[in-house]
This record gives structure tokens, sequence and C-alpha cells, in this order.
């Protein structure tokens, strides 16, 4: 009796409300939204938030003070620094807290070049078809007959390490995959009645492209873009962690492990809480990822 | 979960937690290097007697001897052995683990679908115990992407050798690759790259050339 209300109402929503309402619902997206929520909000409020500057070398510590907090019975004369202290006398909370804005940067901006390259590459090779099919195409193969990290380190190494090289090659490394994805969707769309009919009624092929192909593309893209985040983030760390990255003063998580890696045996804590802000980090858009891909995959929505 | 960490912290966390936590356990497990201290063996060149070698032999030679295990192996070095394989073991565990969770978890999803046919549910009609239904009828056949997973992930393998190289101070390709772009050697850079590139890209090629081995419907041409 009550069971048929639940579908009049969800015929009544727009297909954005309708993923809107289960994507909200869904247990393993609703955990990575809430760690996404606080990460961002750690970025946006890194100076409040922050104790100490992330960059400035405190006078009145030793080097890698083990945590204290006062709370848990460290003396009160002691100066509180909950994750400790690192090797060159920063406070690690403030560079943790300020790692995040770096971290989740890296992660949008090189996912949204990634995207942006891959997807116009992919309909106009799907859409345009013959030798600049080929063409685009065969160059992606190039890509990827490498292992992702390993381009980007070569990447790195021809344009030489810095942030933004990073960015680029993170990025370049991850333009197959949404080229690939998007060709795909394109080459089955384009040959569907509406876009025929469309065609027959005198639309441009460009405007058909963007207004009819395009937008039954997106979907795959969304999902695979929130799991690119992922790994944008996790290969950026990688690569800061083989110095390949930001310059040292900078607080960036992968850096951060990179410098302390050997001293792991006695100042554990520098290398466990970067790596576990890392893991959380990661782990909150693969959660989305994989909710939204419960959520918008087609097969699933028939299936319960 | 294993898909989100970084394996160049999970091999710090286990380099800690086996190498000092477990100090003077059984479990203690050695962090870095190939060796230990005081631990070497002869080259193959000084066990054999090979003094006059040259050129591509002299290099081949060189290469068998050290690769540590290989050399110990053919000289029956035993007690080199054991310690070359201790060495090696939370390398593997760290770089396994993250391939590990990705192949369970396709494993599960494939290993599901496959149970759904029919042919599992005469099988089963049949009487056959339930362990020949899952290994035979349903594992076989739910192969297929599981080698396309394992195939793919090794080219994570060779993305995380520079990284688990360098955690665990072993000289190989990754930690060469990553000397080399500091110093900036290109051409070092280029060849290991190509080199990698090389065996991801021959790896690809014999997981398509198993498939037809798995299934027989498909022929290669």
């Amino acid at each position: 009796m009550t069971s048929a209300e639940p579908l009049i109402h969800a015929s009544q929503r727009t297909p954005f409300q309708n993923v809107m309402h289960r994507i909200v619902r869904h247990r393993s997206a609703q955990v990575g939204f809430i760690i996404l929520g606080l990460m961002i909000a750690m970025a946006i409020l890194a100076p409040v938030l922050a104790p100490f500057d992330p960059i400035k070398v405190l006078t009145d510590v030793k080097v890698r003070t083990p945590p204290c907090i006062h709370v848990l019975g460290c003396p009160a004369d002691k100066p509180e620094h909950i994750f400790g202290v690192d090797g060159n006398r920063r406070d690690l909370l403030s560079r943790i807290i300020y790692g995040a804005r770096l971290s989740l940067i890296i992660g949008f901006a090189s996912a949204t070049f990634a995207i942006l390259t891959g997807v116009i590459l992919g309909a106009l090779a799907g859409f345009i078809g013959g030798w600049f099919d080929n063409l685009v195409m065969r160059l992606m193969d190039i890509l990827l007959a490498f292992p992702s990290l390993i381009l980007a380190i070569a990447i790195v190494a021809v344009l030489g390490s810095g942030l933004i090289n990073v960015l680029l090659a993170i990025s370049i490394v991850a333009i197959p995959v949404y080229a690939r994805i998007v060709r795909a969707s394109v080459l089955q769309v384009k040959e569907q009645d509406f876009v025929s009919a469309s065609r027959a009624l005198g639309a441009s092929p460009f405007g058909l492209l963007i207004n009819h192909v395009m937008p039954n593309t997106l979907t795959p893209i969304i999902v695979q873009g929130s799991l690119g985040i992922a790994s944008a983030i996790l290969d950026s760390a990688a690569l800061s962690f083989l110095g390949l990255g930001a310059p040292p003063p900078t607080p960036e998580w992968g850096l951060m492990l990179g410098e302390e890696r050997n001293s792991v045996f006695n100042a554990p804590h520098l290398v466990f809480i970067p790596g576990i802000a890392i893991m959380l980090t990661v782990l909150a858009f693969n959660l989305i990822g994989d909710g939204l891909r419960d959520v918008l995959d087609p097969r699933l929505v028939h299936g319960g | 979960m294993g898909v989100s960490m970084p394996v160049f912290w999970l091999g710090l966390v286990l380099a800690y937690l086996f190498a000092l936590t477990f100090k003077g356990t059984p479990l203690w497990i050695p962090p870095s290097g190939r060796l230990s201290s005081g631990v070497t063996i002869p080259s193959l060149m000084e066990t054999f007697n090979l003094q006059n070698l040259s050129g591509p032999m002299l290099a081949l030679v060189t290469f068998g001897s050290n690769s540590v295990i290989f050399n110990a192996l053919i000289t029956g070095n035993f007690v080199v052995l054991k310690d070359a394989l201790w060495h090696l073991i939370l390398p593997c565990v760290a770089v396994g683990t993250i391939p590990l969770s990705i192949i369970a978890r396709m494993t599960r999803s494939s290993l599901l679908e496959v149970l759904g046919q029919d042919y599992i549910r005469t099988a089963r009609a049949k009487g056959l115990i339930e362990r020949v239904v899952i290994y035979k009828h349903a594992l076989r056949n739910a192969l297929l992407p599981i080698v396309t997973i394992i195939g793919l992930s090794i080219g994570g393998l060779l993305s995380g050798a520079p990284l688990t190289e360098t955690v665990f101070s072993l000289p190989g390709i990754g930690t060469q690759l990553v000397t080399a772009i500091l110093s900036r050697d290109y051409s070092v850079v280029q060849a290991f790259t190509v080199i990698i590139a090389f065996i991801f890209v021959t790896i690809n090629l014999i997981v398509d050339l198993s498939y037809a081995f798995l299934d027989p419907r498909i022929r290669l041409q």
C-alpha cells in the first residue's frame, strides 16, 4: 500500500533531483561527502584553524618533538603541538591543515584540465571519425603504453620539478582515460534515432555535438572524474614524496612524508599523520565515485 | 580502502611495525636493503673462476652474480638465499596490498555474475559438491576479467617501483630513475622509461594472448 507512494514521487522528480536524492542516501557516498566536507572546511578556514604559521620555524621547541596534547596529560608548561613538531621545528598540525588546500587544489585542477582536454579530444575523435579519430586515438594509445606514474615522472623530468609541472604531468597522464570513455559513448550515441532526427531537422554538426550528443555522454565522465581526482591527489603526493613536486618549505602532504621518511623509527608521527591525511582525502573521493557509479549506472538503476 | 592508500606510506608503516615494534621477537623483519650487513656473496666470476670474460658475456655474468637470489641459488649458498628472501618480504607485501584489494573486488563481482548463470544451477542439480561447482564451473568462467585486471595492475606495480624502492632503499630500476631525474640525466630517464613501458606492453600482450587459452571460443587470428 505504502510502497506505491515513493514511485509516484520518483516520477515527479527531474532526473537531476532523482540522482541527488539517491546519492545523499547512498551509505558510502555519505561517508565520502562528510570527509570531503571536513577537508574543504579545513582548507578554506586554514588561517583560522592553524595554531601556527606552517612555514615559520619555531624557536622554543626541539626538533621532532612528539605530539603534546594538554588534555591527554602533557605537562602544561610545554607548548601544545597536537601533532608534534617536524624536523625543521614547524608545527605539524598547521602544516597538515594548510596541506589540505594544496592537495584539494591539485586534485580538482588537474582533474578539470584532464577532463576538459580528454572530453574535447574524445568527442571530436568519435564525432568526426576517419583519419582524425585514428590520429587522436593512436596518440592516446601511446600515452597508455606507459604505466601512469612512470610517464608522469618522465614528464616532470623534462619540464623540471615544481607544483605547476606536476599538475600538468598528472593531467596529461589522465587524458587518455577520459578521451577513450567519451569517444566510446559518442560513437554509441551518435547512431541513435534522436540524433538522426535533429540532423534531419537541419541542426549544424557542432550544435548536434554540443546539444544532443554530449549531454548523453556525461554520466561516465562524472564517475571517472571523481575517481580521477583521487588518483591525481595520490600521484601528486607520490611525485612530491620523490622530491619532484613542490619545493621544500611548501606544506604539501607528500613532501612532508618524503622529508621525514628517514626518521620513521624515531619520530613516527611525522610519517603516519600526513599519510593518514592523504589516505582520508583519497578515500573520500573514491567513496563518492563508487556512490556515483551505483547511482548513475543505468544497469544498476533497474536492478534495484 | 586499500585502493586509497599511498604505497610509500604503507611501506613506511610496515617498516615501522615489523622492524621496530616487533624488535627482538621472531616476527622482526628487516626494513631496508637487500642483505643484512656482514652477509656477502662472492660474484659468479670468483665462484666459477671466469676471469677472462669480455663483452656481452661479462655483462650477463655480472648481471647474474648481482642478482643475489639467482647467484645464491646456483651456488647453493642457502644462508644468503634466506637472508635475501627475508629482505624481500616487506617490499613485496607493501607493493602487493593495493593490487590485492583490486583483484579481490574484481573476483568477487565477476564470480557473483557467473554464479547466477544457468549452467551453475545445472551443475548443482547434477549433485556436484560445492567445491567442484565453485572452482571448476564458476571460477574458470569468471577468470577473464580477473586476468585483465591482473595485467593492468602490473602497470600499477611498475609505477610503484620508484616509490617502494626509495622507501626500502633497494637498488632497482625505480631508484635509478629517480636519481637520474634529480641529477638531470635525461638519456638515463628516457632509457628506463622505455624499458618500463616495454615490460608493461609485453605483459599486456601476454594477457591478451592468454584470453585464447582461457576461453577457447576466442580465436587468435
